[in-house]
């Protein structure tokens, strides 16, 4: 690919065209979307940049069919996103769960507004984060990035493609109207500064090759559509040759293959956690009292938390940047050394749930709630600090 | 005609018994009406299709065509030239 | 047809086939199994590369199919695999793609992404085996269930008029729309090969059999009474005007080779 098709250097970008870029960046050469706010400039962005890559941009007709259509592209070979807000993520959430039990690497982005239902379209908000971890049906384990301005919209697309290849699953961006609309400095390297994972493809002949035996990390290597291999995929709980797992003897043999599959599908992200687990932490050692944040609140906590150390309290910031997996070892290290974590969030309370889970009643947990439409004022974390080293 | 350039083709239906469902189709749709139900069942309990004699089959392949089941098929094998009958 | 092998436990078609899954699970007397036969016939006819042929299925009787077609095969998400099959042919133009599902997973809950890809004449080819009623929950109304058929959802009858598929995928723009019945194996080779090599949005709908359910609730107790129906019944009309080609119950079936149209696909190679 033509070195100039590619940016370098530095832009001053909206959230979403960053979002846009580091997709390109990343090797994104599919994008099926439907116009939502605050996600539509992504789409607008993709329908121009991806035919001078080479790639092929297409709005479909519903977010059903754009995930599915991000699936097909993805078993044909090449990167693929979507992208879309609260009402368009619920649409999504079966064919997630295609996703995740096929084991298709592709990246879903939801900038989120003001919910539920349809909410404030043109306002920020933090309402699907539970829905991010928990939305489609049954039992599986997800990755998603929580960026927190127009530069880490671009990194962090990039490592989310990096990240769906490595483990084989759709990865989540979960980021807000707020960012998805705010013009900042973004820095684009060269592309050939850019790690970028491949897709681990079969070594094995077709006649050898089982498309869901896994690879010591759990994780199987991916043939496409068009290899030769002629395997069979199916969202049906299946074996590892990628039947379904029905037969006509004991049903103790559906349920071993139902176990050792979703297992599987569990393990593969719960035993990499540290290498996907990305937290940003400040003066924590010593700390009486933890912000935990991600998104644009960690930016307005940020401030929130200078202000309390001017005042003298001694406090700390957790910044999520992988809000799933949930960190949840650290949580419980500084949950024993700490009088309270103080979490903003622009809900009624979700991610501080999974926080006050694992402080497991060693430490207070403050949520500080903002129902959206807008971001917490300093003063509103200033005050919840303020409370929890009373 | 003389001796020894005429082949008569032959055809001969087999039928694989396991798994046939004993749907019927095959044995309506022969146009020359060869197949038959069988009396005994099969493992699965199916009356599978069975064919006597195949003399009379003329190779259309419409069983096979027709077999939700890939049960049946035909297949062709070329005799030895015959004798032209005195 | 082959020479003789003196084998006779191994089908001709085997090899492309996952026999190691067969028997398949459909009834005695369904047509999935028979639209299966036929397609890898057209298939083996059409001269493609096999190993470029993807074959993208929905939920439901028909939708088993990727299961047991030893091709790249996917099985997807109730009524999704038109949008699949979109984004695996965009991604890879090289590829064949086949979608083969049933009448409720393409035209009831799929319905919306049948009419747009054939609006935007993607290069796919539709199988659509319609049996008329939703056979793997046990026999339900479906989009295409004849008025006043029953079903288990309509006991009474059922009081809404079907979709006519044909008239359907042509007013959205498909380049190639034909329709035949289980009973007419052989010109329903043909119509599938055709629709293989035709670039575009291709559809053959297949009126095919559901004994257990359809049939045994509406006069055709068995798959071989719906075929005799079919044979009996079925009007070769490929001019007809399409908005007459609907079905009503055990009525007139309008088969035909209806639309071949030239219309630029997309992609267009």
């Amino acid at each position: 690919m033509p070195e100039g098709k590619y940016l370098a250097g530095e832009f001053f970008m909206s959230g979403d065209e960053a979002c846009a870029e580091g997709a390109i960046s990343a090797g994104c050469r599919f994008f099926a979307g439907y116009p939502i706010t605050p996600a539509t400039e992504i789409a607008e962005r993709m329908s121009q940049r991806l035919p001078e890559v080479g790639g092929i941009h297409i709005q479909m007709e519903d977010e059903l069919a754009s995930l599915a259509a991000v699936l097909g592209a993805s078993w044909g070979g090449v990167k693929a996103m979507t992208a879309t807000s609260g009402p368009g993520f619920s649409l999504m959430m079966e064919n997630i769960g295609l996703g995740l039990m096929t084991e298709t690497p592709c990246v879903v982005v939801n900038m989120q507004r003001g919910d539920p239902s349809t909410g404030l379209p043109t306002l920020t908000g933090q309402g699907d984060m539970m829905q991010a971890r928990w939305g489609s049906h049954g039992s599986y384990r997800i990755i998603a990035l929580a960026p927190n301005s127009p530069q880490e919209l671009y990194d962090l697309t990039i490592r989310a493609f990096n990240l769906s290849e490595k483990y084989r699953l759709p990865v989540l961006i979960m980021s807000e109207s707020a960012t998805a609309h705010m013009y900042e400095k973004v820095v684009i390297p060269p592309v050939s500064e850019i790690e970028i994972t491949p897709r681990r493809k079969p070594t094995a002949s077709p006649e050898e090759y089982l498309p869901y035996k896994p690879d010591s990390d759990l994780v199987p290597p991916m043939a496409n559509a068009g290899d030769g291999y002629r395997f069979h995929t199916t969202g049906l709980t299946h074996d590892e040759r990628g039947y379904p797992a029905m037969s006509a003897e004991a049903q103790d043999k559906l349920a071993e293959a139902q176990d050792k599959l979703i297992r599987r599908l569990v393990e593969k992200i719960e035993k990499n956690r540290d290498k996907i687990i990305e937290l940003d932490e400040d003066g924590i050692d010593d700390a009486e009292v933890v912000v935990c944040a991600y998104g644009i609140p960690s930016r307005v906590s940020s401030r929130a938390v200078e202000r309390a150390r001017e005042e003298g309290i001694k406090v700390g910031m957790l910044r999520l940047i992988t809000v799933w997996p949930f960190p949840e070892d650290r949580i419980r290290q500084i949950a024993g050394q700490v009088k309270a974590f103080v979490m903003p969030e622009i809900n009624y309370g979700q991610v501080v749930l999974e926080v006050e889970r694992c402080a497991g009643g060693m430490t207070k947990t403050i949520p500080v709630p903002h129902m959206g439409g807008g971001v917490h004022t300093p003063e509103l974390i200033l005050d919840a600090i303020r409370q929890a080293v009373r | 005609m003389s001796k020894g350039d005429t082949k008569a083709k032959h055809y001969r239906v087999n039928v694989i018994a396991e798994r046939c469902k004993g749907c019927g189709f095959c044995i309506e749709f022969c146009p020359k009406h060869i197949l038959h139900e069988f009396t005994k069942i099969n493992s699965r309990g199916y009356h599978q299709a069975y064919i006597e004699n195949d003399d009379k089959c003329t190779g259309c392949d419409i069983c096979s065509m027709v077999c939700p089941d890939f049960a049946i098929y035909v297949v062709s094998t070329e005799e030895k030239p015959e004798e032209e009958a005195g | 047809m082959s020479k003789a092998t003196g084998d006779s436990e191994k089908h001709p078609l085997d090899a492309y086939l996952r026999t190691e899954r067969l028997p398949h699970i459909w009834c005695p007397g369904c047509g999935c199994g028979l639209v299966l036969n036929c397609f890898i016939r057209s298939l083996l006819k059409s001269g493609l590369n096999l190993d470029k042929v993807a074959v993208v299925s929905g939920i439901g009787c028909t939708g088993r199919v990727a299961g047991y077609i030893r091709l790249d095969s996917f099985h997807t998400t109730h009524g999704r695999a038109i949008p699949f099959a979109t984004g695996l042919k965009l991604a890879n133009p090289e590829l064949k793609v086949v979608v083969f599902s049933g009448d409720g997973d393409l035209l009831a809950i799929g319905g919306n992404h049948f009419i747009h890809a054939a609006r935007r004449n993607i290069d796919i080819t539709v199988l659509c085996v319609n049996n008329f009623i939703y056979g793997m929950t046990g026999g339900q109304l479906g989009p295409t269930t004849p008025l006043t058929a029953r079903s288990t959802t309509t006991r009474m009858g059922s009081i809404e008029e079907p979709f006519n598929i044909p008239y359907l995928a042509a007013a959205s723009g498909a380049t190639y729309v034909a329709r035949w019945t289980t009973a007419q194996v052989r010109r329903l080779e043909k119509a599938i090969t055709e629709a293989l090599l035709k670039k575009g949005f291709s559809l053959v709908e297949v009126i095919s059999p559901c004994p257990t359910y359809y049939g045994r609730m509406n006069k055709q107790a068995s798959g071989l009474d719906t075929m005799k129906y079919y044979r009996s019944n079925s009007v070769i009309k490929p001019d007809i005007d399409l908005k007459y080609a609907d079905i009503k119950l055990n009525g007139q079936i309008v088969v035909g080779k209806f639309v071949d149209i030239e219309r630029p696909p997309i992609p267009n190679l």
